[in-house]
């Protein structure tokens, strides 16, 4: 107890210390952070010193165990670490798909030779990852995809079309999911394989989204030559390694916004919408909607919290992460309609202007792809129905 | 504090599911309904004070358990799933709640032991009219002598004709004063009214009752900081009685998808039910959630208690008739017979989603309390 009290009041000391000023600002879009990769472009000075820092720190990956390039931190000094970042609005050194995705599924499903190799250039940011999962015609139904890993020798060769790819145009390396036998049944031929996007073959077209700007692309695979040691986990298993990461996809879109420092949805109505004498929104029925909304966002929260809790004592199901994912995004859905519902006409401003920069608009445009990415909405009240109501199938 | 129950707590609550079960299941509720709406077992009443239900709020200088809201909580929430009646609400979770916040201590010492044992039984005259509010009250309470004399009607009073002290909040000079007022006194009429959840509540008119100051329970405290306490509570004991309701109604439902069939097909397997049992299930999921964190509140004494009871009304208050609403729909012809027990559960929750204050209300008074 008087240890982690200590390294509390350490940890504490050491953000204020090191942490520049700059960094503990908001993110302002993706690109005002660090995103590692062969091409690492440092955006400010303080990011570099920042990363510089946390790196040395170990701290970029802190719960990682040492021989990976993580800081061995336990689980509870983590949490440690996690609140006073939060608490002083500390930016994360890195952004990475390496960290959040990938790296689980190494440390699951990897051999300790792939892990001794792959993890350090996570942590160090060396690589810049991006995933391929879904594709042209596997969408919801992802395990009918076709991408095809032809075993050719020592090397597999890859041809197909991911899309849907986040920041593939600026990515390094993509995990990807290709099937490797064409006759078992879907779910039966998949595996998961490793790939340099800088292999002959390898292609990329940006997808423009109704929002006006996207990090997805198309990626492009044309007898791509994949060595044999970048398969991940059993030949044909890659399923499993998929469902685990899915569920790891979907726990982090249901919690989008849980650390941003944003705007409750009344303080921007009070800002905006006529007041009457009691000092209340003169307009009784957007009043009621927006209070509902907050009544489901705090508890929302609170769930978050008590499933968290409840996991500690080994009390966990997989498929929850399902009701958060379809939970959390149809909030975030909620709540941009609501900031345009109050703010009126200038929430419809497009292109930036003395009244608005325009992003009002164009995160309403964005939230309509948080209830189909990583699974639609149906899909997740698929799942709940099957797998935790147990209800049946035909 | 993790949002979990404690491993005492969970004791509590499986063995309040296990004796209602089998002593106070839906069926018991149903023969009391018929035998001309008894109003509850006293027998089972017994035994709850027996097994020191009664006694958990209570502190311990009083020989009570101190065991805290969310202990009873755990107790309410499985009443709910069993529909099963007792003064539980009426005498324990308001009246006792409201004699343990009370700082005349003559009284405390007079009505906890009867209140522990059951033989005293206590319930709140608050609501006038038909509608739930907690300020501007037409109840007076006027001072003569030693002496007050009460004038008033009070509505909705859950259990008032079994009551032996009414716990009658009234207003003085526009300032809030709350009275434990004996039931047989003179100028008491009690009228009795059967809601459709088959449960006794009463109109009582209060004509010049004389009542000793010695019966006033806020002696120093603010008598509407005292009702703010016992609304905190009031609020989230009903909605753990919710949660219950939303629960056991939601199981009983899915148990029937998974067994009826037509169209020569299990009705389960219809992805149109499927998402509205999915939709179901994860508010129910939140309701958990914010029922666990405002008895927590209570307990820890948290700044924010008042908001929390308001979030678990509110919250609890528009799932319930939403689960209760699709329960219906989803057991279709059979849901709307007095055969099936699933309207016994959508009876219930309209009751208990008034009591207190309904969504709306609630709705309305947390945009207030954060100033829009």
């Amino acid at each position: 107890m008087n240890d982690l009290s200590d390294f509390r009041t350490a940890t504490r000391v050491w953000l204020e210390a090191n942490c520049p000023h700059s960094m503990r600002q908001p993110v302002k879009d993706p690109f005002d952070v660090y995103w590692g990769g062969r091409n690492a472009i440092f955006t400010t000075q303080d990011q570099k010193i920042w990363f510089e820092k946390m790196l040395e720190k170990r701290w970029i990956v802190p719960y990682w165990e040492e021989k990976y390039g993580g800081g061995g931190l336990t689980p509870e000094e983590n949490n440690i670490l996690t609140q006073e970042m939060t608490r002083l609005g500390c930016r994360k050194p890195l952004y990475s798909f390496g960290i959040s995705m990938l790296g689980p599924a190494l440390l699951k499903f990897a051999t300790e030779e792939q892990k001794l190799h792959y993890l350090p250039q996570i942590v160090e940011g060396k690589i810049w990852w991006c995933q391929g999962y879904s594709e042209p015609n596997a969408g919801s139904d992802l395990a009918s995809l076709q991408t095809k890993a032809l075993e050719k020798g020592d090397h597999y060769e890859i041809t197909g079309s991911k899309v849907w790819t986040s920041y593939a145009d600026k990515s390094d390396w993509i995990f990807c999911l290709v099937r490797t036998d064409f006759e078992a049944t879907k779910h039966a031929g998949i595996s998961f394989i490793l790939i340099d996007m800088a292999s002959e073959g390898v292609s990329t077209r940006p997808i423009k989204l109704i929002s006006g700007k996207s990090p997805f692309c198309e990626t492009f695979f044309d007898g791509v030559k994949v060595p044999k040691e970048n398969l991940i986990g059993t030949l044909n298993e890659g399923w499993n390694i998929a469902k685990f990461l899915l569920t790891h996809e979907r726990q982090m879109i249901g919690g989008i916004g849980e650390t941003d420092i944003r705007k409750e949805v009344h303080e921007v109505a009070i800002e905006n919408l006529p007041i009457n004498s009691k000092g209340l929104i003169s307009d009784g029925v957007l009043r009621s909607q927006i209070s509902d909304f907050e009544i489901d966002e705090e508890i929302f929260e609170l769930t978050i919290q008590r499933i968290t809790d409840e996991a500690k004592t080994g009390n966990n199901s997989g498929a929850l992460s399902s009701f958060f994912k379809y939970y959390g995004t149809e909030l975030n859905i909620k709540r941009q309609e609501l900031l345009m519902a109050v703010t009126g006409t200038d929430s419809l401003i497009w292109e930036e202007n003395e009244k608005s920069d325009g992003d009002l608009a164009r995160k309403f445009c964005r939230s309509k792809g948080n209830s189909i990415e990583g699974g639609t909405s149906e899909i997740q009240l698929n799942i709940i129905s099957k797998l935790i109501l147990g209800l049946p199938t035909k | 504090m993790a949002l979990i129950i404690t491993e005492e707590q969970k004791m509590l609550k499986d063995s309040a599911a296990e004796l209602l079960k089998a002593k106070a299941p839906v069926n018991e509720m149903r023969a009391l309904r018929d035998q001309g709406y008894m109003t509850f077992d006293s027998n089972l009443w017994r035994e709850i004070a027996s097994l020191g239900w009664t006694a958990l709020t209570i502190p311990e200088r009083y020989n009570g358990l101190d065991f805290g809201h969310v202990g009873l909580g755990q107790i309410l929430e499985e009443t709910g799933r069993n529909l099963s009646k007792s003064p539980l609400i009426s005498s324990i979770l308001l009246g006792a709640s409201a004699l343990r916040i009370s700082d005349n201590k003559v009284l405390k010492a007079k009505i906890f032991p009867g209140l522990i044992e059951g033989s005293t039984q206590l319930t709140l005259a608050l609501q006038e009219g038909k509608y739930h509010k907690t300020t501007s009250f037409q109840t007076k309470a006027v001072p003569e002598g030693e002496n007050y004399v009460i004038d008033g009607t009070k509505t909705m009073v859950i259990d008032g004709t079994t009551a032996s002290h009414f716990v009658v909040v009234s207003e003085i000079d526009k300032a809030i004063s709350i009275f434990l007022v004996k039931a047989d006194l003179e100028g008491v009429n009690i009228s009795k009214n059967i809601l459709m959840d088959s449960g006794t509540y009463a109109d009582i008119t209060f004509d010049k009752v004389v009542v000793s100051a010695e019966n006033k329970l806020n002696i120093q405290l603010d008598g509407s900081r005292m009702l703010d306490e016992l609304m905190t509570i009031a609020y989230s004991g009903v909605a753990a009685e919710l949660l219950g309701i939303c629960q056991e109604a939601f199981e009983i439902t899915i148990q029937y998808l998974k067994e009826r069939s037509q169209f020569g097909v299990i009705i389960g397997t219809y992805q149109a039910l499927q998402h509205r049992a999915a939709i179901m299930f994860s508010e129910i999921e939140l309701c958990k959630s914010i029922v666990l964190k405002a008895l927590q509140a209570i307990d820890e004494k948290d700044a924010n208690a008042k908001r929390y009871a308001h979030l678990a009304k509110a919250k609890l208050g528009k799932t319930v008739k939403m689960v209760t609403n699709e329960a219906i729909q989803m057991h279709g012809g059979i849901g709307v017979t007095d055969d099936a027990n699933i309207g016994f559960y959508l009876k219930r929750a309209r009751v208990a989603q008034q009591l207190f204050g309904d969504y709306n209300y609630h709705v309305d008074q947390l945009a207030a309390l954060k100033g829009f």
